[in-house]
């Protein structure tokens, strides 16, 4: 059993979370992601590692409340425990090399990026960060982004906070104006990654997309979350616990991924509704 | 007396029923039946039968006291030479093992070996109140990477030696494969989380949501104390057949199947795991996890094909599980091989393109090639396509363990005591052989226990 030791809501739907657990801190990076279950009978759901304190043996991690485990999940509150958590697990990001990096997060993969940022920032890189959002109730981790970044961008698809527009907006009239970057990195909705990628690839920018895909047991063995690369031409099976969850984004076939991504959508849809009777059941009961 | 021809026929489910349920299909032998069966074996000088089990079990030892009725000796017979006894009986390919030695299978139908130790097994299990003692601690601390059965065995045989074993487990429960692969109506988890209890009560720790070459490293282990290290971790990712389709919708491998039905439980109502439940599911494949991933889409429902590219002969699955999928009425299309899976606008699969095969000569391996026939394309139709192909070995380890030398696919070289490139640290199982079958897994870990002892013992 791991202890949540701090909660805290970062927006109507989004949760930090930090949970005891000493082996993982010891040696999660950036990049990496965990495993966790809430209870007995829960299913097992990977969550990308936001940040770890080694001396307090703690592993931050933040969700957003889309499907049936994150609002079970959200329902646990600090001092309570989860039953399971694994990591860290999936190969950090790469940083080796690289000076000028451009790091693009869409909505809850802020969460992922901001971690990375960081680890930049760390290493004496020069740091560009465009994040982007629905609408500002929706922001979040906007004061550390700017600690991190060397240069800020904050973006809303309906213009309520920061610029108005997608993240490809900024990125595009940065690179058109002659800026260079040695890496993009972005994480974020498959569908932001895939538009991110294709502006970076007229000009000629390397891009690392961060994939998350259905995953079930996180330590390769199941294949649940297998992708395609395309990689000189010939389509290749990549699994994203072991060789991910990073990937060059040039490679990914990103429209297969969208589809397989929504293989088990009505399942989802309906253990979400039935989750959230419960749990008004159990309220209206206290 | 004459000695009756035939196997006493084991007690099942009957086909209608259970194809609808995931209780255990057999039903197990009664005490009649056992004696009346035991009384079959010849008790022959030379034991054949112990030469074809890779745990070398007393066979006929444990059977003259089931003869009598002292099944509680019998068990004490298995037991000095195999950790898993009720496992083993469900799951052992017997036919070609032990039975297929069997001198009465010369003329008549082999003594029934494997039914007899699932029987003195279980009925150990039932009335036994005995607790295992926990032996005099050797002062010495070894780890166990993997809870599989090449882990279990292992841990088992060196915790009755006196070691502090510690066994490390990347998923949350114990078990490998026989709690994520092997469904629950061949091998029912009880029995599994018995036998793990045993292993707890001799001493042994068991450290689960440890992933070895991510969580800790080998090396890290060593540097913990312990003395010398088994890895059993097992197979690795499934293989795919890297044909047009294999993005749709509805494709998945065996593995992902299996591990959503068998260690998440999504087969039980009001699992938070979801599974694909098709209405016509194929599997590509022939041996034991093709015919448990499609004896488990037809208990969800669905009309399942089993797809396989030589012939019923080649099928490298065991006997009685290619008979049990038949009666529960899987239909097997043979020399028939997937060259493409088609898709509906919706990126669903809807069919598979597959092709007839011929089987030519044997090569040198002994084995025909199949070779595909001309112009013989035909569809079948598919929602949901299952691979069952085997694995290729899980790269976590050999990647963050310094001079341990694998396989160029993969696979970790160990000697014939277990021992890899490394000073003290073993492998057996999957993860040296590539996917094999539980018993040569526990036989792996029984050498290497063995061989972990002589190598401290003498330290």
């Amino acid at each position: 059993m791991y202890k949540i030791i701090k909660k805290r809501r970062l927006n109507p739907t989004v949760t930090e979370m930090h949970i005891e657990a000493p082996l993982v801190a010891n040696k999660a990076k950036p990049g990496q992601f965990i495993i966790l279950r809430v209870d007995e009978s829960g299913e097992r759901i990977p969550l990308t590692v936001a940040g770890v304190n080694k001396d307090s043996g703690t592993v931050k991690i933040i969700y957003q409340i889309v499907g049936a485990t994150t609002k079970k999940l959200d329902t646990k509150e600090e001092g309570e425990y989860i039953q399971d958590f694994v990591g860290p697990l999936g190969v950090p990001t790469h940083t080796e090399g690289i000076k000028k990096v451009c790091i693009i997060g869409g909505g809850v993969g802020c969460a992922i990026a901001m971690p990375v940022a960081e680890e930049f920032h760390n290493l004496g890189a020069d740091v560009t960060s465009i994040i982007g959002f629905r609408n500002k109730d929706l922001v979040i981790l906007e004061d550390e982004f700017k600690s991190f970044s060397d240069k800020f961008v904050l973006v809303t698809d309906d213009g309520s906070y920061g610029d108005k527009g997608n993240v490809t907006m900024p990125l595009k009239s940065m690179l058109e104006s002659g800026e260079k970057f040695d890496m993009i990195i972005t994480i974020g909705p498959l569908i932001m990654m895939k538009f991110v990628t294709l502006t970076a690839k007229e000009y000629n920018i390397p891009v690392t997309v961060s994939m998350n895909p259905i995953m079930i047991d996180g330590t390769g063995m199941c294949g649940g979350c297998r992708l395609t690369l395309i990689h000189e031409g010939k389509r290749v099976t990549k699994f994203a616990c072991v060789d991910g969850p990073d990937f060059n984004g040039y490679e990914v076939d990103f429209d297969e991924a969208m589809s397989r991504g929504r293989m088990y959508s009505d399942f989802e849809r309906h253990a979400f509704e039935e989750t959230c009777n419960l749990i008004k059941k159990a309220k209206e009961n206290e | 007396m004459a000695i009756n021809p035939k196997k006493c026929p084991m007690p099942h489910q009957d086909a209608d029923v259970r194809s609808r349920n995931f209780d255990e299909v057999a039903t197990g032998y009664t005490v009649e039946m056992a004696i009346g069966e035991a009384k079959r074996c010849l008790e022959c000088k030379n034991k054949p039968c112990v030469s074809g089990c890779p745990v070398n079990i007393n066979i006929p030892g444990f059977i003259s006291k089931v003869k009598v009725g002292e099944f509680e000796e019998a068990y004490k017979i298995i037991s000095e030479s195999s950790s898993l006894p009720a496992v083993c009986g469900r799951v052992c390919p017997q036919e070609s093992q032990c039975e297929h030695n069997c001198t009465l299978g010369i003329k008549f139908e082999p003594v029934g070996i494997g039914r007899l130790e699932r029987f003195v097994a279980d009925y150990h299990n039932a009335n036994s109140t005995e607790e295992p003692v926990k032996p005099e601690p050797n002062g010495h601390k070894v780890a166990v990477v993997g809870s599989g059965p090449a882990g279990l065995t292992c841990a088992g045989d060196l915790a009755k030696r006196g070691y502090k074993v510690t066994i490390f487990e990347a998923l949350h429960t114990p078990g490998g494969v026989l709690v994520y692969g092997i469904p629950e109506f061949r091998l029912p988890k009880a029995i599994v989380a018995k036998e793990v209890d045993t292993l707890k009560k001799l001493g042994v720790d068991i450290e689960t949501n440890v992933v070895i070459g991510k969580t800790l490293t080998i090396d890290e282990l060593m540097e913990e104390g312990y003395e010398a290290i088994f890895i059993g971790s097992g197979a690795g990712l499934p293989k795919f057949m890297g044909i047009e389709g294999e993005g749709y919708k509805g494709v998945l491998s065996a593995n992902e199947f299996l591990t959503r039905i068998n260690l998440m439980k999504a087969y039980e109502e009001g699992s938070d795991t979801p599974i694909q439940k098709g209405k016509k599911v194929c599997v590509i494949g022939g041996g034991n996890v093709a015919m448990d991933a499609a004896r488990c889409a037809r208990r969800l429902g669905a009309e399942v094909t089993i797809v396989y590219r030589r012939t019923e002969k080649e099928l490298p699955a065991r006997r009685e599980e290619v008979e049990h999928a038949m009666e529960e009425g899987i239909v097997f299309k043979f020399l028939t091989n997937p060259v493409k899976i088609l898709g509906d606008e919706n990126g669903n699969a809807r069919a598979m393109v597959c092709q007839r095969m011929e089987l030519s000569a044997p090569d040198e391996s002994g084995r025909a090639r199949p070779v595909a026939v001309e112009g013989s394309e035909f569809e079948i139709e598919a929602d949901t396509v299952i691979m069952a192909l085997g694995t290729s070995p899980n790269p976590l380890i050999k990647s963050t363990t310094k001079g341990l030398e694998t396989q160029k696919w993969g696979g970790i070289i160990a000697d014939e005591n277990g021992l890899t490139s490394r000073t003290a640290i073993y492998a057996g199982g999957d993860a040296v052989t590539g996917a094999a079958t539980v018993i040569l897994a526990m036989g792996a870990g029984k050498t290497s226990a063995k061989a972990i002892d002589e190598y401290l013992t003498n330290k």
